[in-house]
């Protein structure tokens, strides 16, 4: 009906979801505008790997973004820039990470399955007060965390990485929560009613629809909480204490303290390889992460 | 089917109003699904209790004395209101990071949801390589939270860094940036902005649900592209807009990172990067003072519920829903 009323040579006219391909030109253009956009976005990070590949004169003399001659010392003077070696860092960021991925997938997983499927008394309320803890800032609670913790003797313990790991497991992380509940809401109930009729209860119902229907839900938690507690500095700088025991942004904030010129390289080859494997992240599962935040951002 | 399954008493509490049988009625069956309702629930239930709601009790009574960690609990005295007193009238640096906090939040992200929009909407009319381009655009929101960044960022904008550098190309001579009170915090902002890509996903998201229909009806009357733009994607948009500003305000009062980073720790040049968690941070785990440090995290947790209740009590006047559909 519209298309009749249009006059055929008005593309320019139409709106965004118009004719798929506008006028050449104006995509040629926008083309340009993007791409100008993205060297400007990206171009921290290739002068943040051409820096660390600089020698200590290049870093103060040479402007540009490639070193005239290739360094790669600076990864071995900071991979060995402590008393420990920097992997005992990387060591125990992937420890945490990978401890927090488990944490919160199982337990947000169970958390959300009883939001999303059972009926219980008081769930309305309890489901209210999850939605509130959602955007409740964590460094409001991390004075009394601290103490309580301390309190048990956990700070700098046997093992102090445990407040780190203990609210991970306790499905703290509101977040994954919500983003799972809005997932199972979309699995089809007559499944759960099949398994009900087969005489499945409800913890059968999890075990066998639920839990293996969840898939994709788990794995996009299981990234952002690895890439989150990979890049989280705040609770690990405030309960960490040991040398031993620190991840490897505490330990990147070792370099900043030595403050001396020199240290500048080696402190930009191991913020490269700190980054690392959430770029490597980004590469495997890009589409994923990027629907990830729409799933759960957006559907209400 | 549930008049069989259901004994007597509990009949009459379901049954007052007549429920369809089958699935509504199997649904129904309370006692069964309410214990495993709870056994699900019970990670998350002590972790509310254990890790949420214990240390918020705990730290609203730890901001009415003056609490440091060295004495033992039991031993600690209680000040009155001497902890709230102080943030409000004796306490200037309190003050100074509240600046900060609110300078920062205030530029910082209507700037960043700006270039979030402006970009998603070059995107969305692109037709070739969307998915390359919102990638690489949501890079730096994935990196840019980690210290290693922010160590990037510092230098990139120090005396010898990238900034001065492209500075000296047009012949104007930079300064070290960082180190000036002037500037330091303007540093973190252009961080901030710099990921704008997750708020930039989600505005392209929402213009994907945009009825192509309602440009055709607007081209229709008569409506140029910036017509078009006012009259039909804002209103459309409201909701996300919505939603990515209450999320990046909230997330840009809480800045504490890059802030740490660029002045190690110290909120310095002259405490321009003195973000308030930076200052709650100092006061409670390198000062010591825990009770004033609770006082500061209660207030800053009731200033953000009252923004946020401020930004939902407005929405109403501006975001657009269609029809309830969806809720």
């Amino acid at each position: 009906m519209t298309a009749t009323a249009t006059p055929a040579t008005a593309p320019a006219a139409t709106g965004p979801r118009g004719p798929r391909r506008a006028s050449g030109g104006g995509q040629a253009v926008r083309l340009l505008i993007l791409i100008a956009i993205v060297a400007v976005v990206l171009y921290p990070l290739f002068w943040m790997i051409g820096t660390s590949l600089k020698s200590q004169e290049e870093i103060v003399n040479n402007i540009g973004l490639l070193p005239n001659e290739f360094t790669p010392g600076n990864y071995v003077d900071g991979w060995t820039n402590f008393d420990l070696s920097f992997g005992r860092f990387f060591l125990n960021s992937a420890m945490v990470s990978l401890l927090t991925v488990i944490g919160n997938g199982v337990s947000c997983l169970l958390a959300a399955y009883a939001f999303a499927r059972l009926r219980f008394r008081l769930r309305g309320v309890w489901f209210a007060v999850m939605i509130g803890t959602l955007l409740l800032p964590g460094h409001v609670l991390i004075v009394p965390q601290y103490i309580l913790f301390r309190s048990l003797g956990l700070v700098g313990g046997e093992w102090p990485y445990l407040p780190l790991l203990i609210p991970q497991f306790l499905a703290t992380e509101a977040f994954f929560v919500f983003l799972m509940v809005q997932f199972m809401r979309g699995i089809p109930k007559e499944l759960d009613e099949a398994a009900k009729i087969d005489g499945a209860n409800a913890f059968g119902i999890f075990r066998y629809v639920i839990l293996p229907l969840s898939r994709p839900a788990l794995v996009t938690t299981a990234i952002f909480s690895f890439i989150w507690t990979w890049n989280d500095f705040f609770r690990q700088l405030v309960f960490l204490s040991d040398l031993d025991d620190y991840t490897v942004p505490v330990a990147l904030t070792l370099f900043i303290d030595s403050t001396s010129q020199s240290a500048v390289g080696p402190m930009f080859a191991m913020s490269v390889l700190s980054l690392l494997p959430v770029f490597l992240f980004f590469v495997a599962f890009q589409r994923m992460l990027v629907e990830g935040i729409n799933t759960s951002g957006l559907k209400g | 089917m549930a008049l069989t399954t259901a004994p007597g008493p509990t009949r009459r509490r379901t049954g007052s109003v007549p429920t369809p049988a089958g699935r509504r009625g199997v649904g129904r069956a309370r006692h069964g699904d309410g214990l495993a309702g709870y056994v699900f629930l019970s990670p998350w239930l002590l972790g509310l209790l254990a890790v949420t709601a214990i240390p918020m009790l705990l730290s609203l009574y730890l901001s009415f004395t003056n609490y440091d960690i060295l004495t033992p609990l039991p031993e600690v005295e209680w000040v009155g209101f001497a902890n709230y007193e102080r943030m409000f009238t004796a306490d200037p640096s309190y003050w100074h990071s509240v600046r900060v906090t609110l300078t920062f939040a205030l530029v910082a992200v209507p700037l960043k949801l700006a270039a979030a929009l402006g970009v998603a909407l070059l995107l969305n009319r692109a037709w070739r390589g969307v998915g390359l381009f919102r990638g690489l655009f949501y890079l730096p929101s994935l990196l840019g939270g980690s210290v290693a960044l922010a160590i990037v960022w510092v230098n990139m904008f120090n005396r010898e860094g990238a900034f001065n550098s492209l500075l000296a190309f047009f012949g104007i001579e930079g300064k070290p940036w960082v180190n000036d009170p002037d500037w330091a915090l303007e540093t973190l902002m252009v961080l901030a902005i710099w990921q704008f890509g997750a708020p930039m996903v989600i505005f392209l998201a929402g213009l994907k649900q945009v009825p192509t229909e309602l440009y055709e009806a607007a081209s229709v009357d008569g409506a140029g592209r910036w017509r078009q733009f006012v009259a039909v994607t804002l209103p459309m948009l409201s909701p996300v807009i919505f939603f990515n500003l209450v999320l990046e305000t909230i997330n840009g009062f809480q800045g504490f990172t890059a802030a740490f980073v660029l002045s190690n720790g110290t909120g310095g040049p002259v405490d321009s990067t003195l973000m308030y968690t930076l200052n709650l941070y100092i006061t409670g785990f390198t000062d010591l003072e825990m009770g004033y440090a609770s006082a500061m995290a209660w207030v800053f947790l009731i200033a953000i519920a009252i923004i946020t209740a401020i930004f939902f009590s407005t929405g109403r006047f501006w975001v657009h829903y269609s029809d309830g559909e969806d809720r």
